[in-house]
């Protein structure tokens, strides 16, 4: 892949929101709903499409509703607020009222959650998020995005835009590295393989992917080359795209900034190779250990709950330790 | 302001529809004893005045007919008395109350929108208001003239989901929507005054930023009818509720106001002598 070329680092709210005001410009049947959660693109918003944005207050049960309401008056309807809120505060509104109500009538809901993980560093347990894939992939009928760059990121709301439903945008909250140039993945893909490697891929999702190239690098330098592969459409995946990739390898390492064994990635992951039959061994990176109060940078917790990258390359190490001696 | 009100002949023709539909509603009861009877006796009126008194704009052909006036439902559980009026409307044939709760039929214990007439997914509760002012937003932003009406019970509003929805509708000046409250007073453990008091709930609708009304006796058509008509010419700009004071299990001796009639039901015993004395 030729390296991206130089743009302005931007957190990937800015970005998706960005697209979104475009959007909103050319579109007067787009709505964006927030529960009292801004930013620079928001102001732009709110003074440029005043009759199109709404602020529900501090009220995330009546944003989903107030979202359904206007969406089921043919409105394709933004709601935004920090991830845990948007996805567990509200999950009731969102099961009854978009999940299920869509399944009769067609909708275009799509919420925007910032914050994915840890991305709320300092803010503690209660602004981070590690349960939201799991409870919303929960809902059997709920699109899941979930990018780990803002250039993709951006091209998100013009595929909400094009089809119904209801659907998950889950945003990292920090300024991350670029990991796509000008030419984007095919967004209908649903997912991007960045490296090849032999025997072992890591196929991660979100801010995690970043993780996965650093711990590929690690091996790559020791002769070990691992695949890797950004899942960031969780929902609408090409399952056949996918399955010829991995039926190259004898083993998956799923990686994902969320509860370990709880319904995630890893979740998606099983499902999908014992539905396809697939030969393949798996191991699973996420959090680990449950709720915790530590401080410190992003890195260090991601090492404290055992998916950060030298956490990550010892697991790895270990795994395909065993896999070797299984295999001989 | 000189309001109209609903007049003798219409009022009688209405006391008659409503009769007609609590004699349906036990049969309904009847067959699929599951059904939550108490609490769909209580809005009978209010439901009748609403669909025949020329309060609502409905199609019953194309039931999500663009123009029309959309009815949430939201105390979905409670609206066993709805399926006699959309059927004898012709929003579906009388003969599928046959198949109530039955393999092959599509009217349930709880509604849900794949019944037509229903708007959105009810019986659970403290959903309504806010979907509807959504939807009542949504009409305003786009100038169009129709109303929302949401029927709520009163042991809903304990869900906080609903107050976050009046104070929404209060900012955005919705006076396009209208709220009627089922107020029987009586949730499932017991009267709602003794679980989280609702004393003063005009006040509190006031406070909120709401035009509320109240009507003593909800089994009256011609009181609730005259109700709606002064939310028709309502200059308040706000958006309206209606206190609908109702008995629980209404006519039903042993059922009506008894605290814990949200989950009793009724013997078919019962319900064939009840329907045998009437007129």
């Amino acid at each position: 892949m030729t390296p991206p070329p130089a743009q302005p680092l931007k957190a990937m709210r800015d970005t998706l929101l960005f697209s979104l005001y475009q959007a909103m410009l050319e579109d007067k049947e787009v709505f964006l709903v927030t529960a009292d959660f801004g930013s620079p693109v928001i102001d732009k918003i709110r003074a440029d499409c005043p009759d199109r944005f709404i602020n529900v207050g501090i009220a995330e049960q009546n944003l989903i509703n107030v979202s359904a309401g206007l969406a089921l008056e043919g409105y394709k309807v933004f709601a935004y607020a920090i991830a845990p809120f948007i996805t567990m505060r509200c999950y009731e509104q969102t099961r009854v009222n978009l999940a299920l109500l869509s399944e009769v009538r067609p909708m275009n809901v799509n919420l925007i959650g910032v914050g994915a993980g840890y991305s709320y560093v300092v803010s503690g347990p209660t602004h981070q998020c590690y349960e939201d894939l799991a409870v919303m992939r929960a809902l059997p009928n709920m699109h899941i995005y979930s990018p780990a760059d803002q250039l993709l990121a951006a091209a998100l709301p013009a595929q909400c835009l094009k089809n119904n439903g209801p659907k998950y945008l889950r945003l990292d909250a920090q300024v991350l590295p670029l990991l796509y140039g000008e030419k984007l993945p095919a967004i209908e893909d649903g997912f991007h393989s960045h490296r090849d490697g032999e025997r072992v891929c890591l196929l991660a999702t979100g801010y995690m992917v970043h993780t996965a190239l650093a711990v590929a690098d690690h091996f790559s330098a020791k002769g070990i080359p691992l695949g890797v592969i950004d899942l960031f459409d969780m929902h609408g995946y090409s399952e056949d795209k996918i399955h010829d990739i991995l039926s190259r390898y004898q083993g998956v390492v799923t990686m994902e900034e969320g509860f370990r064994g709880r319904g995630g990635l890893d979740a998606l992951v099983f499902d999908f190779i014992t539905r396809r039959e697939m030969d393949i061994q798996m191991l699973n990176i996420g959090v680990d250990g449950g709720y915790r109060f530590d401080l410190g940078s992003r890195s260090d917790l991601h090492e404290h709950v055992g998916i950060g990258t030298a956490a990550v390359v010892e697991k790895v190490e270990r795994w395909l330790t065993r896999l070797n001696k299984n295999r001989s | 302001m000189k309001v109209t009100q609903i007049d003798k002949a219409a009022s009688e023709r209405l006391s008659l529809k409503a009769r007609w539909v609590w004699r349906e509603t036990l049969k309904l009861h009847k067959r699929s004893q599951e059904t939550r009877v108490a609490s769909s006796l209580s809005p009978v009126e209010i439901f009748v005045v609403l669909y025949y008194g020329g309060f609502l704009r409905q199609n019953p052909q194309n039931p999500r007919w663009e123009d029309r006036d959309r009815c949430i439902i939201s105390k979905g559980h409670g609206s066993l008395c709805m399926y006699p009026i959309l059927a004898d409307l012709g929003y579906f044939p009388l003969s599928e109350l046959e198949n109530i709760c039955q393999k092959g039929g599509f009217l349930g214990g709880i509604p849900d929108p794949v019944i037509p007439g229903y708007e959105t997914i009810n019986g659970s509760l403290g959903h309504g208001v806010g979907v509807g002012a959504g939807m009542a937003l949504g009409l305003k932003r786009k100038g169009k003239d129709q109303k929302i009406y949401v029927v709520t019970g009163d042991g809903e509003l304990h869900e906080g989901s609903n107050w976050e929805a009046f104070m929404f509708a209060a900012q955005h000046k919705l006076e396009n929507l209208v709220v009627l409250v089922d107020n029987n007073q009586i949730s499932m453990l017991g009267p709602t005054d003794e679980i989280i008091s609702h004393r003063n709930l005009a006040q509190k609708f006031e406070a909120f930023g709401w035009t509320p009304r109240e009507v003593l006796d909800g089994h009256s058509v011609s009181a609730v009818g005259n109700a709606l008509i002064e939310c028709q010419h309502d200059p308040s700009g706000k958006p309206k509720v209606i206190i609908v004071s109702t008995r629980k299990g209404r006519g039903v001796p042993g059922l009506e106001n008894a605290p814990l009639s949200h989950v009793t039901a009724i013997k078919p015993d019962l319900i064939d002598q009840l329907l045998e004395e009437e007129p």
